[in-house]
Order: C-alpha cells, then sequence, then structure tokens
C-alpha cells in the first residue's frame, strides 16, 4: 500500500540513469556503427586512391569504351575482337542468361521427373531416383563441370576423325566432336517474317479460343475441342503460311575447312559442360524441393479426391499439384537463383560468360573496382528480377484465406 | 441376474496365409516391380539401362582398372606408348596412388607432414564427441574445438614458433586446404551470422539497414565475384604495400559469403520463436542480451541446425571454388596434376575427378546424414 502510494503520489516515473535509456542507448549504438562503417569505407577509399597512384592507374568507367582485342568463342550480337569492352560484357550477359534460362528449362524438368520418381511404388525406379539425387547433391558443381569438360566431352571424337568419317558419308549434317556438336544452321530467307507473324497471329487465336471455349464450358457445361482447334491455328497456320511463301528456309551445313568445321550452328563443348552440369547439378535439388512439396500435401486431400470421384490423374493435376506448387515454389526460387550465380562457375572452362569475360577485361586493363562492380550490379539486378517475378506467381498460386 | 451363455466358439477358423506380396520374394516383385502395365514397362526400362551401364561401369572402375604403376606407361596401351592391350580402356588408379600425397596436403614439406596429421587426429577426436549428443561436457567441448582447436592449428600447420619450421601457405594444398577454409568458413560464420541476423530484426534503423544492405549483396552475388573481390579488391583497399596472404584473402572471401548465408538460417530460427518468449523474457527484466543467450537463440539455434548443417555442406562444397582463383584445394590440386607430364594420359582426368568426386561426395554426405539424424531426434511430432 505504502509502495503504490509513493509511485503515484510523486506523479513522474523514476529517475533511472540515462546510461539505461533505451532511446538514449539506441541512438548512441547506431552512431557508433555509422562511424565505423563511414571510417572503414573512408579507410579502404583513401587506400585505394593511394594505391591507384602507386599503379598509374586511374579509376572510371571509361575504358568501357576502348577496344577489347580478345575473341569470344560465342557471341550471340556481333561480336569481333575490334568491337569494345562494353560489347564483350553484353555478349557476356547474353551467354549467362542463355546458359542459365536453359539450365533452368532442363533442372526444372529433370528434377520434376526424379522428384516423382522418388515416390513411385516402384521400387527400382525409386532407387535410382534416390542414387541420382544423393550423388548429385553431395558433389560441387564445379567438379561436375570438370567432369563433363575433362573427363567426357575432351575424349569424343576429334576433328580429324570427323574429316576421316566424311569421307565415308559424305552426306553426314551431323558431327559430334571434342570441339563441339555441329548442326545444320537455318538461314531466314525473305519472306520468313510473315511465317512469324502467322505464328503469332496463331498463338494470339488460340489464347482467344481458349477463353472462349473455358466461357462456353462453364455456360453450357459442353466443351468444345480445344486441344485440336488450338493445334491447328498454332502449328497449321503458320506452316501453310509458311509453303505459301514458297518456303523461306535454308539450311546451312557444316562442311570441312582446312582445320576446323566450316559454317553450320556449333554449340560449343564449354557450354555443353556448364550447361549439363548445372542442369544435372540443381536438378538434384529441385527433385528433393518437389518431393518434400507433394508429401507436404495432406494424404486427406487425395483420399477425399478419390471420393470425390476423381481419377489419379485428375486428383494430382487438379488438387494435389496446385497444393504442393504453393509449398514448392519459395525454396524453387532460390534455387533458380543458386543455379543463376553457379552460372558464374563457366570461367573455369572458359564459356564466354559475364565472369570470364569480366576476367578477361580485368586482366588487360587492370580496372578490378570498376568490373567487379559490373558484377555485382548485374547479379543483383538479375536475382532481384528473378525473385520478384517469383514472388509474384507466388502470391498468384498462393492460398487466399478469408 | 444369471445370463445363460448359448454359443461358445471352440473351433477356430483356419489361419490364413500371409498375401503373396508379403511373404514371397515373387509377391514381393510383383507388387514394387509390376504392379500395373505402366509400372512394368517402367521397371523394364530401368532394369535395360542397368544391365547395360552397370556391367561397363564396374568393369571400368574396378576390373580392367590399373591399380599399380610408378608412371604413365602403366595406364597406356601398346599404340599410345605404354603396356596395355590395345582398346583398353579403364580407370587409372595407380596415378591416385602415386599422387595420394599431394592430393591430401599438397606440397607440405613431407618431413613435417606430422602436423598437419596431428591436428587431424585433435580435430577428429575433438568433434566425434562434440557430434554425439550423449557425450557430457559439451560446453568445454565446443570451448576447445571452436577456440581452442584452431589457435593450436595455425601454430602447428604454420610454424615459426616454438621452434617449428616456417611453412608458407603457398605450399598447403589438397585436402587439408579444403578442410581449413571450410572449418575456418563454419567458425567465423556462426558467431558472425548470428550477430547479422540480430542485426536485421533489430528496431534500430541504420544497424537493420546495414546488416539487410550485407546479406541481400553477398548472397545476391556469386561466391566467385567474391572471392575476386577478396583476392583483387582487399590488397587495394588495405594500405599501400601490404602483403596480404593469398590464402588469408580466401579464408576471409568464403567467411564474409558463409555469414551471410549463416545469418539468413538463424533468422529462420529467431523467426519461428514464439512472440511469447520474447515477451516472458521481457517480463522477467531480463536485458537484450540475457534475453538472447539464456531464452531465444538456445531454441532458435536448435530448431535451425539441420539448416546450419545443410549451409555447411553447401560451405564445404564451395570451398572448390578457389581452384578458380588458383589456390590448390582438392580439386584445385587434383586439376593441376592432369598437366603434370609424368601421368598424362587419356583417362587421367576421369579417374582424378572420380577420385576427388568421390572424396567431397564422403565428407558431405557424411554431414546430411548426420543433419538427419539430428532433425529425427528433434522431431517429436507424430508420424502418420
Amino acid at each position: 500500500m505504502a509502495l503504490a502510494d509513493a509511485r503515484t503520489g510523486s506523479g513522474e516515473p523514476p529517475k533511472v540513469s540515462l546510461l539505461y535509456n533505451p532511446a538514449l542507448r539506441s541512438v548512441v549504438y547506431q552512431v557508433v556503427t555509422l562511424v565505423v562503417i563511414i571510417g572503414a569505407v573512408w579507410y579502404a577509399w583513401n587506400n585505394v586512391v593511394q594505391n591507384l597512384a602507386r599503379a598509374n592507374m586511374t579509376a572510371g568507367f571509361g575504358f568501357l569504351n576502348s577496344r577489347a582485342g580478345f575473341d569470344l568463342a560465342q557471341a550471340l550480337i556481333p561480336y569481333s575482337s575490334d568491337s569494345t569492352y562494353f560489347r564483350a560484357l553484353q555478349v557476356g550477359l547474353l551467354n549467362t542468361l542463355v546458359v542459365a534460362a536453359a539450365g533452368i528449362v532442363t533442372a526444372t524438368i529433370v528434377g520434376l521427373l526424379v522428384g516423382v520418381g522418388r515416390l513411385s511404388h516402384n521400387w527400382l525406379i525409386a532407387r535410382l531416383c534416390t542414387i541420382y539425387v544423393e550423388i548429385f547433391r553431395n558433389i560441387p558443381p564445379l567438379l561436375v563441370i570438370f567432369f563433363w569438360y575433362l573427363g567426357v566431352l575432351a575424349l569424343l571424337p576429334s576433328i580429324r576423325t570427323i574429316f576421316q568419317n566424311l569421307k565415308e558419308d559424305p552426306n553426314a549434317v551431323f558431327f559430334i566432336s571434342n570441339r563441339g556438336i555441329y548442326m545444320p544452321a537455318p538461314v531466314f530467307g525473305e519472306g520468313f517474317g510473315v511465317v512469324l507473324v502467322a505464328l503469332l497471329i496463331g498463338i494470339v487465336a488460340a489464347i482467344v479460343f481458349t477463353i472462349w471455349a473455358n466461357a462456353r464450358q462453364r455456360a453450357t457445361g459442353q466443351r468444345p475441342p480445344v486441344l485440336w482447334i488450338n493445334l491447328a491455328l498454332v502449328v497449321l497456320l503458320p506452316l501453310a503460311v509458311f509453303i505459301v511463301m514458297g518456303q523461306p528456309l535454308t539450311l546451312d551445313y557444316a562442311v570441312p575447312g582446312s582445320f576446323n568445321m566450316k559454317g553450320g550452328m556449333v554449340i560449343g563443348p564449354e557450354f555443353l559442360a556448364l550447361y549439363l552440369a548445372l542442369s544435372l547439378y540443381t536438378a538434384s535439388f529441385i527433385a528433393e524441393i518437389v518431393r518434400a512439396g507433394i508429401r507436404g500435401v495432406s494424404h486427406g486431400q487425395s483420399e477425399a479426391s478419390y471420393a470425390l470421384g476423381l481419377r489419379p490423374g485428375q486428383a494430382t493435376r487438379l488438387v494435389v499439384l496446385p497444393q504442393a506448387l504453393r509449398i514448392i515454389i519459395p525454396p524453387l526460387t532460390s534455387q533458380y537463383l543458386n543455379l543463376i550465380k553457379n552460372s558464374s562457375l563457366a570461367v573455369a572452362v572458359g564459356y564466354a560468360d559475364l565472369v570470364a569475360v569480366g576476367g578477361t577485361i580485368l586482366n588487360q586493363s587492370g580496372k578490378s573496382i570498376e568490373i567487379i562492380s559490373i558484377w555485382m550490379l548485374i547479379y543483383v539486378s538479375i536475382s532481384l528480377i528473378t525473385s520478384l517475378f517469383m514472388n509474384w506467381f507466388n502470391a498468384k498460386m498462393a492460398l487466399v484465406e478469408r | 441376474m444369471t445370463e445363460t451363455i448359448t454359443y461358445v466358439r471352440d473351433r477356430f477358423l483356419e489361419q490364413e496365409k500371409p498375401p503373396l506380396s508379403d511373404s514371397t520374394a515373387i509377391g514381393w516383385i510383383r507388387k514394387n516391380l509390376f504392379a500395373s502395365v505402366k509400372d512394368s514397362v517402367l521397371s523394364l526400362v530401368a532394369l535395360a539401362a542397368l544391365v547395360y551401364f552397370l556391367p561397363g561401369l564396374i568393369n571400368w572402375l574396378f576390373i580392367s582398372a590399373v591399380w599399380t604403376g610408378a608412371d604413365r606407361t602403366a595406364c597406356l596401351t601398346t599404340d599410345q606408348g605404354g603396356q596395355l592391350p590395345a582398346g583398353w580402356n579403364g580407370a587409372c588408379w595407380a596415378y591416385v596412388n602415386d599422387r595420394f600425397v599431394q592430393f591430401m596436403f599438397g606440397s607440405y614439406p613431407r618431413d613435417e607432414l606430422w602436423r598437419p596429421l596431428l591436428v587431424a587426429a585433435m580435430f577428429v577426436a575433438l568433434l566425434v564427441p562434440f557430434l554425439m549428443p550423449k557425450m557430457p561436457r559439451k560446453g568445454l567441448n565446443a570451448l576447445l574445438l571452436l577456440i581452442v582447436f584452431p589457435v593450436v592449428s595455425f601454430f602447428l600447420l604454420l610454424g615459426g614458433v616454438f621452434g617449428l619450421r616456417h611453412v608458407e601457405t603457398s605450399l598447403w594444398g589438397g585436402l587439408m586446404v579444403t578442410l581449413i577454409l571450410s572449418f575456418v568458413g563454419i567458425v567465423v560464420s556462426l558467431p558472425a551470422g548470428i550477430l547479422l541476423a540480430l542485426g536485421r530484426r533489430s528496431s534500430m534503423p541504420i544497424l537493420k539497414t546495414a546488416c539487410i544492405t550485407f546479406i541481400e549483396l553477398i548472397r545476391g552475388v556469386p561466391l566467385i565475384t567474391v572471392l575476386f573481390m577478396a583476392s583483387v579488391l582487399l590488397p587495394l583497399f588495405l594500405e599501400p604495400g601490404n602483403n596480404i596472404d593469398k590464402f588469408l584473402r580466401a579464408l576471409i572471401g568464403v567467411s564474409i559469403f558463409a555469414s551471410a548465408y549463416m545469418a539468413e538460417v538463424i533468422r529462420g530460427g529467431l523467426q519461428a520463436i514464439p512472440k511469447g518468449q520474447y515477451e516472458a523474457a521481457d517480463a522477467l527484466g531480463l536485458n537484450y542480451f540475457h534475453k538472447m543467450t539464456f531464452i531465444v537463440l538456445p531454441q532458435a539455434i536448435k530448431l535451425v541446425i539441420p539448416g546450419i548443417v545443410n549451409t555447411f555442406i553447401g560451405m564445404f562444397k564451395d570451398t572448390s571454388l578457389v581452384t578458380i582463383i588458383s589456390m590448390y584445394d582438392l580439386l584445385g590440386i587434383v586439376k593441376a596434376s592432369f598437366g603434370d607430364s609424368g601421368w598424362i594420359t587419356p583417362v587421367t582426368p576421369l579417374t582424378g575427378l572420380i577420385f576427388a568426386g568421390f572424396t567431397f561426395w564422403i565428407f558431405c554426405f557424411g554431414m546430411s546424414r548426420y543433419s538427419a539424424f539430428i532433425e529425427r531426434r528433434l522431431d517429436k511430432s507424430h508420424k502418420r
């Protein structure tokens, strides 16, 4: 009673030393943090300036406009050794995106198959899938890349063997050698644009038709043959236009040159090694994610859908998978991001990706700060865009709760 | 009240045989391999693939493989200049055998090998009881393993004191470097990750922003760029004329990278602790430090042990990337040995990579098994 009286009587909070004031403490901590960070940056900056001055170098991005002077094996946009560093970096970025996109598609398909396979009632299939996952998950991706590059692709027939085989079988158009896979390249003639437009029209028409078919099904309960009509729209229409336009497409065959194959299209061993390694490595992780996702859907869900009379395929497609996707998407996103980041291992086999090209420029020009900032900026942006997209997709898939 | 029992069963039905699928091998095969047409097709395809590939693989790895030999001629066919019959193809284990010490210790002076071996023995002696949940004195064990052991190993491996010969880090290599890199990464990343995670969840805006920026920046870029940063930019950032050890640079790069990932794992644990625990600690009058060390962190870390072990596995695999900044970890030294004129053969790269892959695999697989074991131990929920 006396205590309470004493507290209420004074009318103001008890005196606490300023040392224990949470607000003040927080301000002090933050000021200290800020001072330490600024101090570290200032110290580093000061040293960079001095170090650069010692080496007679200047900082800045002006070097991007100077001549690169090196060749790149795979360039999707016109590039020669006379192009600028900036152009070389663009080529590198494109190559990174190409190998990452191809890897993501393949890894998702393989991962999905293996993940479902691990849950199979078939003992042999389940075991094989488990072995696959346990092998690839526990080996460094770099080692898998070397395995393909040095261990497998390097043992393929040499160009000289290909030349000899060509003498025996002059009609061959498809060659697998240790310098890559050669195949005919399509050359688009005049009027091919019309075919592309036809394809575009076909796709749009198919989408419109599907929407109309869905509305009709909801209204009348009858469903038109969507699949066949859509196939006709997307495949037959462009094909008809292609024939009408006089087949404006020729193939450029790879033919033996003096030291190497000439013409045609070539997929280099560097790309193949990186692509195969990234796909197979990431697929093992995706398989585990898929497995966990499917197992995460309660058993009652599939039982309930059987009770409603759905066939097993329908139950999986309409009930289990949509729910499993919710569990799968977030970890899948981080695996995609990992794959994109792991594509930087290209530098180990000399595939001209962003890091490999940047590393060459770094060695030539010594602009380490600039190159590393460019790398970081680009990778952080790619990561950010990918996670934004996947977050959007996730939100679309997420359970709408009341 | 009496009850008359009108019927008592005195003869029992004969016991049924167990269903075929549970009793005989044929039943098992039918149930597990040929349950439906689709299953049968899949099984046959898988079986055919196994019959096609497995004998060749076993033959390549073991039967045709060369196990002993002094140099490359042991693994070359007659038309390549060796003794083996033409058309031979198999693993060249003789090469791994010959290079084994190099693969383990790099160029560490051969008469000083007792030092890394002693460190390895200490490591095993401290790690095994640490990993066994039933062993007592975990605190002392952790202190010895995470603080005393690294210091002792540092002096033992580097030398230059107590009459030990100085061994430069450029001579280190092989599995030893892989293990050192990942161990240091683990020892640094755990406390650093905890601090970063706490900072990220703190209510102080500047501290929070700094932690988020660091974590997201490092997690957004590949390890190789962080390693490049450590190996190329770090000397620029330090005082002019510094000559910071290359091995130390790689260590810093790996530690920075691992800390950012560890921070996110630990943040997951912190978020999973119910708010009531924080509030109860506040109500007891604990300050922030006590609240975290006694109430929140012990629960949070226990919750994310599997995640932490997974991060360790990732880190262990990632250390192989130092190969790219021309350091000789296990993968680096195996790859470098492909160019060794004494052992150039067509099968050397494949053999070496399989050996390195198997070594990595043993460590990672062991860690993932341990993680699964801990997960089962911690998981008290009922399974259906």
